[in-house]
């Protein structure tokens, strides 16, 4: 593997305006561009002598709307003591406001000829109408990834000649890896002897949650942490 | 002269030659293909999404049903994923036997693929002879976690028990005779180890005996050489990783270009094709499985001398013994804390790349602090191999579409997550 710095100094240099959007983490660079340069950028990546990113690995779609948001509150007790299991009924607290906008995509992309890697998000600014530039026309493989983005996430591709879903079944409606889409879907299938047909029906299954979503900050779980088998006086919540 | 027209035919998704649940829309003229849409999600399970509602050590089960030929693979590249924004080092012994048991998982991968290959292109005795070796391993699968396929074995830290000392025997039934009953046993004296070592000494011969019935074969060569071939400049635009890069003549592997455990202290070779085609994938593989075989073999050497934790002592994230819980409260608090809250991970995200028998399987990681990932994004080799399908199908004829869906070794699981 290439060393990071001087990676993270040749991206500098081919790509303009990178200082405060470049961040690295457990040897990892990434760099958030704009939606409207993502395109320039990319092609710089590929056909830059030093850096040859000729490989793209993989394209996620994130929802970062309730990012950072917990079912079960650690730090503060109410009168009637550490809350239990909040419901799901309580819905969404307010957006994370941590990120310019709700949908980001991430690119993984990869140097065979120099290994090295890199990552890159870009935000995809309207809420209700996420759209970002297809990478179609710098790599292949962003036809399928872009489509599963997509299909998963309801993010739309400016460029890509044939945005269909691609893991949803036939007329399905909603994009479910959306953080308001629940797991359990909205509808389900079954055999209606009456009709003498499948037919769709919404789902009867009532959500539940078996293990609550708990942030905890107290930084028991640093790995420098002293090994339990020693004894250390920590309480437990 | 009458009109002609293209023809559109539907191929799967329950056709015995599609692996699984493809359906293929193949626009024909004639014989030949002139456009190929493969529909994919028929077998889409929302592995990503379940994973968000559930602990980190819920999901590892999750990772054996993705790729469901090469089970702990992928549990390697969910808890290498996890490892890495835990900062946790696994204990040597731990990466030892997760190395052993990638290379016997990638040799059971491969067997698979060449069974169900050659299969589909007309050889029936591959199948058979493959499915003979398979056993074995997946008695080596059962023997280390209980399970033949679905083996939940890896763990953040290393993984879940230690290698037995006893290989579990067949039994004595009324449908053996003494004398079967002794040929069967008489590798499973001992203890795993032997097992495993006494199958990589077989093991050469059984690839020789494949060579013997494929390598020469003409009517393999004819369905094989010329079909499906990559450039490598295409090959990269498309992404593909693994054994469909390296018939394409690119000496690119993880395990020696980005090493992860014990792999940069491994001797072992990189196997490449020259003309990208489906014969040279063959090949590829092929030379693979014997080198797998090598690395099991330097595995079970180092192991024999070797002992040692198999897993981090750190009970946020391991279970403690048993014994420690009847008598020490902490003990108990940590065994009820990880099973029914788990640990959460620090906040960040992490893409940890592992070289599946496959291809590169990546998984991508964002933490928000909390016991569950926020996103997980499965990087699955086969995805980009499918989606590269049509471009390698184009030209070809009508039989040839099971012979590159057998090159590109597709299993839906994985594809579909």
């Amino acid at each position: 593997m290439a060393d990071i710095d001087t990676l993270a100094d040749r991206l500098k240099k081919i790509i303009p305006n990178l200082e405060n959007n470049l961040s690295s983490q457990l040897g990892e660079i990434t760099i958030t561009v704009s939606a409207a340069d993502i395109i320039s950028v990319c092609q710089s990546l590929r056909d830059s002598e030093e850096l040859q990113f000729d490989t793209l690995i993989d394209i996620c779609g994130v929802d970062y709307s309730t990012y950072g948001q917990d079912e079960w509150s650690t730090q503060t007790a109410s009168s009637t003591g550490f809350s239990r299991a909040v419901g799901q009924e309580d819905g969404p607290e307010s957006p994370s406001d941590a990120f310019p906008s709700r949908f980001a995509v991430v690119y993984h992309l990869l140097s065979v000829s120099k290994n090295h890697r890199l990552r890159i998000r870009v935000f995809a600014l309207d809420d209700d109408w996420p759209r970002v530039p297809s990478v179609i026309s710098v790599w292949t493989s962003a036809n399928w990834y872009e489509r599963e983005a997509f299909d998963l996430l309801g993010i739309m591709f400016d460029g890509h000649t044939d945005l269909r879903r691609l893991m949803t079944d036939y007329g399905f409606i909603g994009h479910p890896f959306r953080k308001d889409f629940p797991l359990s879907g909205k509808v389900e299938m079954r055999y209606d002897p009456d009709t003498k047909r499948v037919i769709y029906q919404p789902v009867t299954i009532t959500p539940r949650v078996l293990v609550p979503r708990v942030i905890r900050d107290d930084h028991r779980y640093s790995a420098d942490d002293v090994p339990s088998d020693q004894k250390d006086s920590e309480s437990n919540a | 002269m009458p009109e002609l027209r293209n023809m559109t035919l539907n191929f799967g998704p329950q056709h015995p030659a599609a692996h699984g649940v493809l359906r293929l829309v193949l626009e024909m003229e004639g014989e030949t293909i002139l456009r190929a849409d493969p529909h994919v999600g028929l077998l889409h399970r929302g592995t990503e999404k379940l994973a968000e509602s559930k602990p980190y050590n819920q999901s590892i089960g999750y990772m054996d049903r993705l790729d469901y030929v090469s089970m702990m693979s992928n549990e390697h590249g969910y808890v290498l994923a996890i490892e890495k924004l835990l900062g946790v080092e696994v204990p040597e012994r731990g990466q030892y036997i997760r190395v052993m048991f990638d290379e016997i998982t990638r040799i059971l991968n491969h067997l698979l693929w060449l069974g169900a290959h050659a299969l589909d292109v007309g050889a029936m005795t591959m199948f058979l002879y493959c499915f003979r070796e398979r056993e074995d391993l997946m008695d080596c699968y059962e023997a280390v976690s209980g399970a033949r396929l679905h083996a939940t074995y890896y763990r953040p830290g290393g993984v879940a028990r230690d290698l037995p000392d006893e290989m579990p025997q067949y039994e004595k039934s009324q449908f053996r005779s003494d004398k079967d009953l002794e040929r069967l046993n008489a590798n499973r004296n001992g203890s795993l180890l032997d097992f495993i070592e006494d199958f990589t000494r077989r093991f050469p011969g059984y690839v020789d005996e494949y060579e013997t019935l494929l390598t020469d074969n003409r009517i393999w060569k004819q369905r094989t050489v010329g079909i499906g071939v990559v450039t490598p400049e295409r090959a990269l635009q498309m992404g593909f990783t693994g054994p469909m890069l390296r018939g394409s003549g690119i000496a690119w592997d993880l395990r020696k270009k980005q090493p992860y455990e014990v792999y940069h202290k491994l001797d072992f070779d990189i196997p490449v094709g020259v003309e990208g085609d489906s014969y040279d994938r063959y090949l590829v593989r092929i030379e693979e499985m014997r080198q797998s075989n090598s690395i099991v073999k330097q595995c079970i050497d180092w192991l024999r001398e070797n002992k040692g934790p198999i897993n981090i002592v750190n009970h946020k994230f391991s279970p403690p013994k048993r014994e420690d819980m009847k008598h020490d409260m902490e003990t108990l608090i940590h065994h009820f804390k990880l099973f029914t809250e788990g640990y959460c991970l620090p906040e960040g995200e992490a893409y940890a790349a592992i070289e599946h028998p496959k291809g590169e399987f990546g998984v991508y990681l964002i933490s928000d602090g909390a016991n569950k990932p926020y996103r997980l994004k499965i990087r699955a080799p086969g995805f980009a191999h499918l989606a590269g399908f049509d471009e390698m199908i184009r030209g070809h004829m009508l039989s040839d579409v099971v012979a590159i869906i057998g090159t590109q070794d597709i299993v839906f699981g994985e594809i579909d997550r």
